[in-house]
C-alpha cells in the first residue's frame, strides 16, 4: 500500500464531517420545526418562477463552443503540473518541448480570438 | 487497513454506479451516475498512489467532461419516449451486434496473458522520495516528447474543429474598437452650453451624437441610451 494516501486522511475525515453537518442541518429541521406546508409556501420562492415548458428542448450549440474550449484550455493547463514540478529535472530541452506544445495551442488561441469565437454576441 | 476498506467500499460504489449508468431510465440520472463513477475512480487511483491522475480525472472528467454530457442530455430535443419505439424492430440487429461484442470480450478475456517483463517490473521497488507528478514530469516531455506533441496538436485539431463546425458570424456582437476609442476626441462628444437657471434639459432638447456613417461601436451606441430622460 502506498504511503501517499496517509496524507488524504484530513480530506477523508472533512468529506465524512461535510456530510455530517448537511446531514444534521437538514435532519434536525425536519425533526425540531414544526412543519405547516401549504401551497403558497410549498412554490417557488421569490426569484424562481414556475416551470412552465418542457427542459428538453432545442438550445443554441454556441454553449458546445464554449464548454469544448474550456476542456481543451483545461488540458493544456493540466499539462503545465508536472512540467512545473520537474523543471529542474527536464532541463532545456523539457522546458523547449512545452514552448513547443504552448506554441501549437497558441496558434489555435489566436484563431478563436480572431474568429471571434470567445464573443458572445 | 483503511486503504483496503476504501478500496472495496469505493470499487463496490464505481461498479454500482457504472452498472446504473447504463440501466438508469433518465439520461440525466445516468450522467449523474457517471459523475459519481468518475469520483470513485479517482479515489481508487488516489489509493493506488496515483494522486496526479486522481486529480485530474476530478479536474478534467468531472469538471469538464460530465458537464458536456450534461449540456447533451439535458438539452438536446430528443424525444426518449419516441426513440423507444422502434425497440422491437431493431431489437435482432442489436441482437447480433451485442452477441459479436461479447464474442470478442470472451475472446479477449480467456486470450489474456502477463507480459513476460511484467514480474520483473512488478518486483522492482518504487522509488519514494519522488512524487507521482514529478515521476510523469520527468518522462512526459523528454522521453515522450512525440506523444506530448502529437497530444497538443490534437487539442489544435479539436479547437479548430468545434469553432469550424458551430461557430457563425452573426454580426450582431458588439467588440470593442480600440483605434476608434482612440481616435476619438472630446470636441466631437463634449458641448458646453449655457443653460438658463432652472431651465432644465427639457427646454434646451437633449443633444444626440451625430449619426455614424461606420457600423456603431460599442462606445458611441452606449450614449444616446444615456441621454434618454429618465
Amino acid at each position: 500500500m502506498q504511503p501517499v494516501i496517509v496524507h488524504y486522511l484530513p480530506i477523508l475525515a472533512f468529506l465524512v464531517l461535510a456530510g455530517v453537518i448537511g446531514g444534521a442541518l437538514v435532519g434536525g429541521s425536519l425533526i425540531a420545526a414544526r412543519q405547516k406546508p401549504y401551497a403558497e409556501k410549498l412554490s417557488a420562492y421569490e426569484c424562481g418562477f414556475e416551470p412552465f415548458d418542457d427542459a428538453r428542448r432545442r438550445f443554441d450549440v454556441r454553449y458546445y463552443l464554449v464548454a469544448i474550449l474550456f476542456i481543451i484550455f483545461d488540458l493544456e493547463v493540466a499539462f503545465l503540473f508536472p512540467w512545473a514540478v520537474s523543471l529542474w529535472s527536464i532541463g532545456l530541452f523539457g522546458f523547449l518541448s512545452m514552448v513547443g506544445f504552448l506554441a501549437v495551442l497558441t496558434v489555435g488561441f489566436i484563431y478563436e480570438w480572431r474568429k471571434g469565437a470567445l464573443e458572445w454576441e | 487497513m483503511i486503504a483496503t476498506i476504501g478500496f472495496y467500499v469505493f470499487a463496490v460504489i464505481l461498479l454500482a454506479s457504472a452498472t446504473m449508468v447504463v440501466t438508469a431510465r433518465n439520461p440525466v440520472h445516468s450522467v449523474l451516475f457517471l459523475i459519481l463513477a468518475f469520483f470513485n475512480a479517482a479515489a481508487l487511483f488516489l489509493i493506488a498512489g496515483a494522486e496526479f491522475l486522481a486529480m485530474i480525472l476530478i479536474i478534467v472528467y468531472v469538471g469538464a467532461v460530465a458537464v458536456l454530457f450534461l449540456f447533451v442530455v439535458m438539452m438536446l430535443d430528443v424525444n426518449f419516449a419516441e426513440l423507444r419505439e422502434g425497440v422491437q424492430r431493431y431489437a435482432p440487429v442489436g441482437l447480433v451486434v451485442g452477441l459479436i461484442l461479447l464474442f470478442e470480450l470472451g475472446l479477449v478475456l480467456t486470450g489474456w496473458h502477463f507480459a513476460p517483463s511484467a514480474a520483473e517490473i512488478r518486483m522492482s521497488p518504487t522509488p519514494t522520495a519522488l512524487s507521482n507528478t514529478a515521476a510523469l514530469g520527468n518522462v512526459l516531455y523528454t522521453r515522450y516528447i512525440f506523444l506530448f506533441q502529437l497530444a497538443g496538436l490534437i487539442l489544435l485539431v479539436a479547437m479548430i474543429g468545434a469553432i469550424v463546425l458551430t461557430h457563425r458570424e452573426r454580426g450582431t456582437a458588439r467588440r470593442q474598437r480600440i483605434g476608434r476609442q482612440n481616435a476619438r476626441q472630446p470636441e466631437e462628444t463634449l458641448a458646453m452650453l449655457n443653460v438658463a437657471l432652472g431651465a432644465g434639459i427639457d427646454e434646451i432638447g437633449i443633444l444626440r451624437p451625430l449619426p455614424d456613417p461606420a457600423p456603431v461601436g460599442a462606445e458611441s451606441h452606449a450614449l444616446p441610451h444615456a441621454a434618454e430622460p429618465h
